[in-house]
């Protein structure tokens, strides 16, 4: 029983490798389920987004298990070859394995590092294993905890609050004038894509009431009825500024469309209240005099391009306390892990009720002091044969079950009938692990970017 | 003993000032519990010293310039604390909190002798607790207008800094200001009226044209006007925040006026 994760990313493999591999969402089940039916392996999720696709699996045996995942991936596509794919490939496992999970969850691995889309396609790719029920207790525990990893990061760093993109940008600088944007009003000029998008996340920011204006008068009814706003014909659009909190303005002009004296009229007119006015056009639109209107605050794509490098880099700090975090959770999660395994189980379980009966039979011969050595060993063999028989058919069991894919609920059951984990139970006795060195986030960053191939994997092909 | 709290708080201020001061300059937000906590010991102690020395000198009203201004400084913490419950806005710690410190270090500069009333108002709790609070509304006001100074400035050079990203929204700010006035000035009427019962009532006089007398006037005219001016002819935003600016710096003029003329 191995977790292992083969897959490759916008790190590895070219987005033409990539888009032949993704497998979508509607093929998602089929794909799992024909994953499962290879030999050696038990479980499986599939993740597959624009910039990455993965194989999370328990597997028999890891040499084995990589090969069938790889045939697996390489059966995906027609036109993929296991040659073409396999210098793409990374794969880890066990705690990196882990590891690797709780990064991709919390965004750390991401093209735009902190982005929140990743998590809900985790979401969504653990809901069709679970419909398909290709995942057992270990796997549904991980992907639970890499998913709580993941909110934990989010809450616990800035590493989301930074806006990333241009568009976004806009949204944070308006909430550095506007405490509350619902009541705001906000007035398009012109339909550029970035302003199509800046607009957008205004409105899922609670703005409410947009006013668009275009040069085609029937382009701005258009955009209107999809924003759920008002057309201004272009040639009032000046007039109509004072109603306006926010101006975004992206035409196609040579030349300014907004000066400096028809923002301060806006302003006058709107008795100083705070406006705020972006220009995404190139060449701009609104000439850059506007700066020195009070209450009027001009900001162009250089300066949204500014404050989204500096988050990019915000970004960057925030994701090495993410990395820490990721560092103790599989700390966790190991531990958890290793109390699965069945044979530190089994010597938990002896030790345990061995434990028990000398405590007993002590208690019961201290009473009985007259009783002769014979006695004494009549006394304790009744109990060493009660215990026994007792446990007999526990220990048959968990050896039974080891390589099903029950095992670990058998040896969950077991170790929560006979409180194996109380501080009391001889923890110490549990095997030392057999992992490979703990994930550590250099190990991880080392395997990502520059060098795709694990150890693990080095490993391999040296053979 | 009450000298011994008067100490401890003043110590404590310190340590929440500096605290606070380093919260505004740092990206973590970690120091603004640790501010916090610091501020309310730094209140409880104070409180304390207050209802001792009310006790000594058998008197509701501050019976020294001295005592008001620690009276005043208690007042400033009271006020930011209920703030910061409403708005959680931690950065105003680091602007009212240095405020009160000024305010009772200059109470503990101040010799104890200096009056603030006749022996006549010694009853009259009621006047000086309603002209203080006003004056806290302007004080509010002012760190409210400050930070809107600021943060427009930051927003229109474009300066993303720690700063920037600490303090409020502009039209939070600016919404501060106006019902720190909204609330200041009526208070502040109140506290002026009932001085000029209490004088008719002392002296036969409603007023006695004394320095102070005129100054408060003068106080009340200027928040009048800038009340007015924002509701009909919308004084608001960067000329609102302006304005309180200078108007605090009048009050405190005052003030240091009364002071040096008494002393």
């Amino acid at each position: 029983m191995h977790l292992i994760v083969v897959g490759l990313s916008h790190k590895t493999a070219p987005v033409e490798i990539r888009e032949r591999l993704a497998v979508p969402e509607s093929r998602l089940g089929e794909a799992l389920t024909r994953l499962c039916s290879y030999p050696g392996v038990k479980e499986g999720i599939l993740l597959s987004t624009c910039n990455r696709v993965e194989v999370y699996s328990i597997v028999d045996d890891v040499e084995t298990g990589y090969e069938r995942i790889q045939e697996f991936l390489a059966d995906t596509h027609l036109s993929l070859s296991s040659e073409q794919l396999t210098p793409h490939l990374y794969w880890h496992t066990g705690d990196r394995a882990i590891g690797h999970l709780f990064r991709v969850a919390a965004s750390l691995d991401s093209m735009i590092i902190g982005e929140s889309q990743i998590l809900g396609q985790l979401k969504g790719a653990f809901e069709v294993a679970l419909a398909h029920k290709t995942t057992g207790v270990i796997m549904n525990k991980v992907v639970k905890k890499a998913i709580s990893v993941a909110k934990r990061v989010r809450t616990e760093t800035k590493i989301a609050e930074m806006a990333v993109s241009v568009s976004y940008a806009a949204v944070e600088l308006a909430k550095k004038i506007f405490s509350d944007l619902h009541e705001k009003t906000v007035l398009l000029v012109g339909a550029g894509e970035m302003a199509k998008l800046a607009a957008r996340h205004l409105i899922a920011h609670g703005v409410r009431h947009v006013r668009i204006t275009t040069r085609t008068p029937q382009h701005a009814v258009d955009l209107a009825a999809k924003f759920g706003g008002t057309a201004v014909p272009f040639d009032q659009f000046k007039d109509d500024m004072a109603s306006a909190d926010i101006v975004l303005v992206s035409t196609g002009a040579a030349h300014y469309l907004v000066g400096a004296e028809d923002v301060h009229r806006a302003v006058e007119e709107r008795m100083n209240r705070p406006m705020f006015l972006i220009d995404i056009s190139v060449p701009r639109n609104i000439d850059p005099a506007v700066r020195h209107v009070d209450n009027a605050f001009l900001f162009d794509i250089d300066d949204l391009t500014q404050r989204v490098e500096q988050n990019r880099a915000g970004r960057v700090q925030e994701a090495e306390k993410a990395e820490r975090m990721v560092l103790e959770e599989v700390t966790i999660m190991l531990d958890w892990m290793k109390s699965l395994e069945v044979t530190p189980t089994i010597v938990a379980l002896r030790s345990h009720v061995d434990d028990l009966k000398r405590a007993e039979v002590d208690k019961v011969l201290t009473r009985l002091p007259h009783l002769s050595l014979q006695d004494r060993e009549l006394v304790e063999g009744l109990a060493s044969s009660i215990v026994n028989k007792l446990i007999h058919r526990t220990m048959v069991t968990l050896k039974a079950e080891v390589n099903s894919s029950n095992g670990p609920a058998f040896v969950e059951a077991a170790r929560r009938f006979f409180s194996l984990d109380q501080p009391a139970a001889s923890v110490q006795q549990i095997e030392p692990s057999r992992e490979s060195p703990r994930y550590h986030p250099e190990n991880a960053a080392e395997s990502g970017a520059e060098d795709p191939v694990s150890e693990t994997s080095v490993r391999k092909r040296a053979r | 003993m009450a000298a011994v709290c008067f100490m401890v708080t003043m110590v404590l201020y310190f340590v929440a000032t500096m605290s606070f001061l380093a919260y505004l300059l740092r990206r973590s937000e970690a120091l603004s519990n640790v501010s916090l906590a610091i501020t309310a010991a730094g209140f409880i102690s104070h409180t304390v010293a207050l209802v001792i020395r009310m006790v000594e000198v058998s008197s509701t009203v501050p019976p020294s310039f001295s005592d008001a201004l620690s009276f005043f400084s208690w007042m400033i913490i009271l006020v930011f604390v209920l703030v910061e419950f409403r708005h959680r806005i931690h950065v105003l710690g680091s602007f009212m909190v240095p405020l009160a410190l000024v305010s009772l270090v200059s109470s503990a500069a101040l010799p104890e002798t200096v009056p603030t009333l006749q022996p006549v108002f010694k009853t009259l709790w009621f006047h000086v607790t309603l002209s203080m609070l006003g004056t806290v509304g302007f004080t509010v006001a002012f760190v409210a207008g400050v930070m809107y100074l600021i943060q427009d400035r930051l927003l229109k050079s474009k300066q993303f800094n720690v700063l920037y990203s600490k303090l409020p929204a502009l039209d939070f700010l600016d919404h501060l200001n106006q019902q720190s006035i909204v609330l200041g000035f009526p208070l502040l009427t109140l506290g002026i009226v009932t001085g000029a019962i209490s004088a008719e009532f002392a002296r036969g006089s409603y007023v006695s044209w004394n320095p102070e007398q005129i100054w408060a006037l003068v106080t009340w005219v200027f928040y009048f006007v800038v009340l007015l001016g924002r509701l009909t002819v919308g004084w608001r935003a960067k000329r609102a925040a302006y304005l309180t600016v200078i108007g605090f710096a009048c009050v405190i003029l005052t003030l240091v006026g009364v002071v040096l003329k008494e002393t």
